[in-house]
């Protein structure tokens, strides 16, 4: 009986450690505190994303308001021409149009971060590569035969996939630049960085705010567990 | 004049209500066993979970929209633009996955204790009808934010429906109001949701509680106080509710806050178990997603789904997984209630039970691979072994001699001291070289520090105790 029970609990052990993914995602650097970041990430936002997809849950005063910034700048600096401060971030394209260009309407990204997670959006925008053989000429690593052209290529240049051995004689594809971007490597690592760490945060704005009230919530509750404790002392010391 | 005023009101209400009658009954003429343990706070925090899920689900309703076109935005915009919003959903959120961790370790004192059996019967049947109104609430409250996870969650589930012969077509298309999941769905479910569900759930734990107070509490012992009295007809080994465990049921609301906090404040989503990575994405008729796991509190149940081959009789299956619970009071044979008196065989079947119960849970969460099938297989006989086997190995075993009164009870407090001594050892503390070099000055202070002798003894008497326990 008792072989049987440990038997039974190496097996959980063995499946929890066989379960992996199969291509490792690039880490993203998410900070919500930096503002600087934030904003960068909005105006990225605006320039290379809008164009197809919303992100409709949020307004520009929204970002103006969470990432300190001027409203008068955020609708001069980052917002597109005639855009009013209380606008939800609406693209301009239609969804009938979508449909025929991309056979898909490009989906609003107001939650892909909580849906897809940093890292996989990170990885992703960063795994575009030539493949000849793709409609649109090029394939992603992260998301195979994805609709979405790159929208990026001109910024991180042209990228091919190149097979290669690890010393286990195992094949993984590694992606090589031939051609170079406006952007160095690590200037394109930190405009990817900070469109992510955008898209994190119009997740769900309120993330700051819920985990600096949280320490006070928790201090609060903190404090009524030893009050009830001692009060509870206090009722059953002549209890034996 | 005023106080006359009050105390006037106050006769003329309690002449009218018997509001002291109630108060006495149930609260400060209660009598509780005074050794209840750690598994015994599972009840009053239930109770604040339900009433934390109703006050937070009238506030959510106030904002929310059971359109299938509009759910889900309603659902962001409470999260975005109401204030305190994001509060009240997450605390709602949390609390549907408190609730079935609490009602779970709840559940599990009733087998540790035997509180299901003579003569607390009733109360197991009422405790069990609560369970599968929780579990109906639950499932009908996950489609309502309208992600993907609850559009094909519900529609895989109502799907089952149609595995019965004869009707099965018929029924799921009742169920559903249309030919899959859709605004009809939807608004039935609401309504099921936030009124009839809720009401029964009220009802039953009102005849949970009538039944408890009636035959009064179990305790870890497993012997009924009543059977010791004192001259005046109060139980020798019970204590009032009300003061005793209104304030020691406070201490555990404030652990449990502290754990509920720390989740709604930290870490809402629970690493996509309590809210589903895929339910970020609005519900889409067209697009299936590859892998469909139900909320982690179902799962158990979903893997014996999976686990038998035939779609009918996984239903079957998956169906008794929770009527053989209900059967728990006559499937139990034991001549002794709780786990301290029982014999070896009982402990064993439940250690066993408990593992392929957490094994079930995690394999539902899993894509079903065929290693992953046998497994759930195996645990899945397991289960049912644990049940319908019961009735032979509970008559078997030995059990141990039960004593008359309560076993005194050995709180951590009092156990702490002396485990404090026995794993550290005093050393004096050296003077600092500016102190005064007087000897009456010298070894006067000392300072604990860890010995690695006696934690190591304390882990082999821990690690022995507890095998020794499954004997």
């Amino acid at each position: 009986m008792k072989n049987l029970i440990a038997l039974l609990l190496l097996l959980l052990v063995s499946f929890g450690v066989a379960a992996s993914e199969d291509i490792e995602l690039q880490k993203a650097n998410i900070d919500l505190s930096n503002n600087a970041s934030l904003q960068r990430g909005a105006k990225h936002f605006v320039t290379y994303c809008l164009g197809c997809h919303s992100i409709k849950h949020i307004r520009y005063l929204r970002i103006a308001l969470d990432t300190d910034m001027d409203q008068k700048k955020m609708l001069q600096d980052i917002a597109p021409e005639g855009a009013n401060i209380y606008d939800q971030l609406h693209t301009a394209m239609n969804a009938h149009d979508a449909e025929k260009w991309f056979g898909t309407q490009p989906p609003d990204l107001s939650l892909i971060a909580r849906s897809r997670g940093a890292d996989w959006l990170y990885s992703y925008l960063k795994s575009y590569y030539i493949d000849s053989k793709s409609p649109r000429g090029v394939n992603n690593l992260i998301f195979k035969d994805t609709a979405m052209p790159n929208p990026l290529w001109q910024l991180q240049g042209e990228q091919y996939a190149e097979s290669r051995k690890n010393i286990w004689d195992d094949e993984y594809t590694k992606l090589v630049i031939k051609e170079p971007g406006t952007l160095s490597e690590g200037e394109f690592d930190i405009f990817v960085n900070d469109l992510v760490n955008f898209l994190v945060y119009v997740g769900e704005p309120v993330q700051l705010e819920r985990q600096r009230l949280g320490k006070y919530v928790l201090f609060f509750i903190f404090m009524f567990l030893v009050l009830a404790y001692l009060l509870k002392k206090e009722y059953w010391k002549d209890i034996h | 004049m005023k106080r006359n005023r009050v105390t006037e009101f106050n006769d003329w209400f309690l002449e009218r209500f018997p509001l002291t009658k109630l108060w006495n009954e149930h609260m400060a003429h209660y009598y509780a066993p005074k050794n209840f343990n750690f598994w015994y706070f599972f009840g009053s925090l239930a109770l604040l979970v339900l009433v934390n899920q109703i006050l937070t689900g009238i506030f959510l309703t106030m904002n929310y929209k059971p359109d299938a076109k509009l759910a889900f935005d309603s659902v962001e915009y409470i999260m975005r633009d109401v204030n305190w919003g994001w509060l009240i959903r997450y605390m709602h959120s949390t609390g549907s996955s408190a609730f079935f961790i609490v009602v779970y370790l709840h559940m599990f004192r009733g087998l540790l204790y035997g509180s299901f059996k003579h003569p607390r019967e009733l109360i197991w049947i009422f405790g069990m009808l609560l369970f599968v109104a929780l579990m109906a609430e639950a499932f009908m409250g996950y489609l309502l934010p309208w992600g993907q996870m609850s559009y094909w969650g519900a529609q895989v589930i109502i799907s089952l429906f149609s595995a019965i012969p004869v009707i099965g077509d018929d029924l799921s298309l009742w169920i559903r109001g249309d030919y899959v999941v859709s605004d009809a769905t939807l608004n039935r479910f609401f309504a099921f949701h936030v009124i009839a569900v809720p009401l029964a759930l009220v009802m039953l734990v009102f005849l949970h509680i009538v039944a408890l107070h009636e035959v009064g509490s179990n305790n870890p012992d497993g012997i009924e106080i009543k059977d010791s009295k004192d001259p005046w007809g109060h139980p020798v080994d019970g204590i009032p509710f009300h003061p005793y465990y209104t304030v020691k049921d406070l201490v555990g609301v404030g652990v449990f806050l502290l754990f509920f906090a720390t989740v709604i404040f930290y870490m809402p989503e629970m690493g996509g178990y309590f809210l589903e990575h895929a339910n970020f994405i609005p519900a889409d008729s067209m697009k299936t997603p590859e892998h469909i796991a139900p909320v982690w509190y179902f799962t158990p149940f979903y893997a014996i789904l999976r686990a038998i081959p035939d779609k009918f009789a996984g239903v079957i299956g998956m169906g008794g997984a929770i009527v053989v619970l209900f059967l728990l009071p006559w499937l139990d044979r034991s001549p002794v209630k709780s786990i301290r008196y029982r014999g070896g065989i009982y402990k064993k079947a439940l250690l066993l039970f408990v593992i392929s119960f957490l094994a079930l849970g995690y394999l539902g969460t899993q894509p079903a691979t065929p290693t992953a099938t046998i497994f759930a297989r195996v645990f899945t006989a397991i289960y049912f072994g644990f049940f319908l086997l019961m009735p032979l190995y509970t008559r078997w075993e030995k059990t141990k001699p039960v004593p008359r009164r309560l076993t005194p009870v050995h709180s951590l407090e009092e156990q702490l001291p002396a485990l404090i001594e026995e794993i550290t050892v005093l050393k004096p503390v050296k003077p600092a070289s500016t102190e005064i070099g007087h000897s009456a000055f010298k070894g006067s202070s000392f300072t604990r520090q860890p010995n690695p002798e006696g934690i190591r003894n304390v882990i082999i008497r821990l690690a022995k105790k507890a095998i020794g326990s499954l004997d």
